[in-house]
């Protein structure tokens, strides 16, 4: 047993005789086993101190999803966070420097429970997550949407076409990815990470039969797939593992590559222009991408459409600012596309990884392969005998572990 | 005496693109912290995350191909980068994860006679920052401050990449590595800003799907730093420096305030307190003026 402060960010709804509607801090102080969870001693609070705490849960196991909060500024389950675990991440927080540590004092420091970001809160730690989950989770179309001729039993489809889409199968809709929702936070209009991890559990299902209607959708919605800045803010807090910032960078895979849809929002331009300037020069062209996300290739110049030359004249103040600090005075900045290439064969090397990467083509998604455990074993690198058949080899000889899952 | 570092150096696109101040006090602070720094100059970029939305397997097999190049010189390889980090990261995760899949990218970088191995002893890859505070040392660092930046308010600010996820950036075996950056600023004598940005998004991913988006990031981030009466801000990542400094006027307007904060680079901040000059450091190209930085260092400093 050990002894915890917990300071809640609770909130009143209205005001009464203890004061007025609003935000405001308290302190609980709490003793339980450094192996129970937060939850636990939100409950013990509840139960000992004050039963007006508002704090939702129910099944205590990480399975209902009902927990969602932020501890110590961190999106996560309640029930999934033992409490000694966030005392010690607290504690790291308060004496992060020398000067922080004198101020802080000896001892434990609070853990801090909030209620969950991007979403209003109802009461204390329970938000109402319709306007930022439910109803984005609605909006991608959130059921299978078959071919119409009903099978007379089930439709039956080949496990392994089944299996990549498992991942998004296992959300449990608790919130903690909206929550720490980067972009979000900046548009409260993008359609966020759950609901699109939602949208590829159907663009990868093989029975769907509307898959070039959602990436369409999901492409060309200015607040769709392509408002994603990659902060990984998702893949920390979800407690199932499935990251679903990896999931619209597959929706981003099928939409650009696989389904060549050149969306308005420059994503699929700004791709493809940044793989080709690898490919012809090795390090990154900026002025050539910045050029190419716009407009793209001959026709895009001599056509340009209004949002391309909305977009090349607003970064011209940016440009210009440049040049005049000397940050962008030299002729590879100034002209695109005369960057120099790597050194030597060095390109020719990296147009041989394209070559061999575009005909292949492989994803490795470690959630389904699990890791393999060390050491390494040697008879699998064979570089320059018997390389094709490793190669094709990959896919069986992947590592099935159940227990990797939930962490990777 | 400690021994001197030698390692393999990856300084990305960036660096010798659109911040080149960057590349050039990189090399000058490690001359004077005694880093002796081999650049991989036939290494290509890390696909910020970009090649590898596009095609997974290729991502990885560059990255495998800058790891065989470091791997061939024998030393631990550095980025100055947290882009770099976090995209090299994950598709070393993967590499590492199957041997099968290893064995097929190596395969052609056999063409150029390279193999990247697994758990080469003495391989890792690390941002100048985790060198600085877990190889270099900060008691170290502290004996080399000629000019401490005393009274300078100085606000951390990461980068995505570098702070997440967790288990792939080996936060368990360094579970502080999210908070460097204040040991850093406090082991070179200056203060340390709390404001709520230090470890959110720069936006600058999305600068040309949603300039609205991004440069809401941005100009908020900078904005908060202000309001919480930071001097500067400090990053060990040029694209959020391009987001920070380079659009700062355009972030201004999206966010409707004046902003007008020095944007330091983290081997500027550490060149500052080894005694070089802004112009030696390259500050005078930044966007927003680093003046105010130079004339708090100019009053802490008796003359």
């Amino acid at each position: 047993m050990a002894e915890y402060t917990l300071r809640v960010r609770r909130q009143k709804p209205e005001a009464d005789d203890r004061g007025p509607a609003g935000p405001y801090w308290e302190d609980f102080e709490v003793e339980l086993d450094p192996t129970l969870s937060v939850l636990d001693g939100l409950l013990q609070a509840k139960d000992r101190q004050d039963g007006s705490l508002g704090v939702r849960c129910s099944c205590r196991a990480a399975i209902c999803g009902s927990c969602g909060v932020k501890i110590n500024g961190q999106s996560t389950l309640a029930c999934l966070t033992q409490i000694g675990e966030a005392q010690e991440r607290a504690n790291r927080l308060a004496e992060k420097t020398e000067t922080a540590a004198e101020g802080a004092g000896n001892g434990n420091q609070p853990i801090v429970v909030e209620p969950m970001g991007n979403m209003p809160v109802i009461k204390d730690l329970v938000t109402d997550m319709e306007s930022t989950h439910w109803k984005k989770i609605r909006r991608v179309t959130p059921w299978l949407i078959d071919d119409g001729n009903p099978p007379e039993r089930e439709r039956i489809v080949p496990p392994e076409t089944m299996v990549d889409i498992t991942q998004t199968i296992a959300c449990i809709q608790c919130g903690a990815c909206v929550s720490s929702c980067l972009s979000m936070e900046a548009d409260p209009e993008f359609i966020g990470p759950a609901a699109l991890a939602k949208a590829y559990r159907f663009v990868g299902d093989p029975r769907d039969v509307d898959t070039e209607a959602r990436l369409h959708d999901l492409a060309q919605d200015p607040h769709g797939i392509y408002d994603c800045t990659h902060c990984f803010s998702c893949v920390d807090a979800c407690p199932k593992g499935v990251a679903p910032m990896d999931q619209i960078m597959r929706l981003r895979r099928l939409a650009g590559h696989d389904h060549d849809i050149d969306d308005r929002n420059n994503g699929r331009r700004h791709e493809t222009a940044f793989v080709k300037i690898i490919e012809k020069k090795g390090t990154l062209d900026e002025s050539l991408l910045l050029q190419e996300s716009y407009a793209q290739g001959i026709k895009g110049k001599l056509k340009p459409s209004k949002g391309a030359i909305k977009g090349l004249l607003g970064s011209l103040p940016t440009a210009i600012r440049g040049i005049r600090t000397g940050k962008m005075r030299s002729l590879p900045k100034l002209i695109p596309g005369i960057h120099p290439k790597l050194p030597g064969d060095a390109q020719d090397h990296v147009k041989r990884i394209y070559k061999h990467a575009e005909e292949h083509r492989e994803e490795l998604n470690l959630y389904i392969s699990g890791v393999e455990d060390d050491p390494e074993p040697s008879d699998v690198v064979q570089l320059t005998e018997g390389g094709s058949e490793v190669a094709g080899a990959s896919a069986e000889t992947t590592n099935q572990n159940a227990e990797e899952r939930r962490d990777s | 005496m400690a021994t001197n570092l030698k390692l393999a150096y990856w300084p990305g696109c960036v660096s010798r693109g659109f911040t080149p101040e960057l590349h050039g006090s990189m090399a000058l602070v490690a001359d004077r912290l005694g880093i002796e720094l081999v650049e991989l100059d036939r290494a290509n970029c890390c696909g910020a995350g970009v090649i590898a939305e596009h095609n997974q397997e290729l991502a990885d097999t560059l990255n495998a191909r800058t790891f065989a190049l470091a791997q061939q010189t024998g030393l631990p390889m550095m980025n100055i980068c947290s882009t770099c980090q976090g995209a090299q990261s994950e598709c070393q995760q993967r590499l590492d994860a199957n041997s099968a899949y290893r064995a097929h990218i190596n395969e052609i970088l056999a063409e150029e006679g390279l193999k990247y191995e697994k758990g080469k002893p003495g391989f890792s890859n690390k941002n100048f920052l985790w060198v600085l505070v877990e190889d270099y040392g900060l008691d170290r660092l502290r004996e080399q401050v000629k000019r401490p930046l005393t009274g300078l308010r100085i606000g951390p600010f990461y980068g995505c990449y570098i702070v997440r996820p967790r288990h792939r950036l080996g936060y368990e075996d360094h579970p502080d590595r999210d908070l460097y950056l204040e040991k850093v600023i406090e082991a070179l004598g200056g203060t340390v800003v709390e404001y709520d940005g230090a470890r959110k998004c720069c936006g600058f991913p999305v600068v040309t799907m949603n300039r609205e988006t991004s440069l809401r990031q941005a100009g908020t981030h900078v904005g908060d730093a202000i309001d919480a009466g930071a001097d500067a801000l400090v990053t060990p990542c040029p694209l959020c420096h391009l987001n920070l400094d380079m659009q700062q006027p355009e972030a201004a307007k999206i966010v409707g305030r004046d902003l007008g904060l020095p944007i330091l680079h983290l081997p500027q901040l550490v060149g500052l307190a080894l005694g070089f000059e802004p112009r030696e450091l390259g500050m005078p190209k930044h966007i927003a003026s680093t003046e105010p930085v130079e004339q708090r260092l100019a009053a802490a400093v008796p003359a």
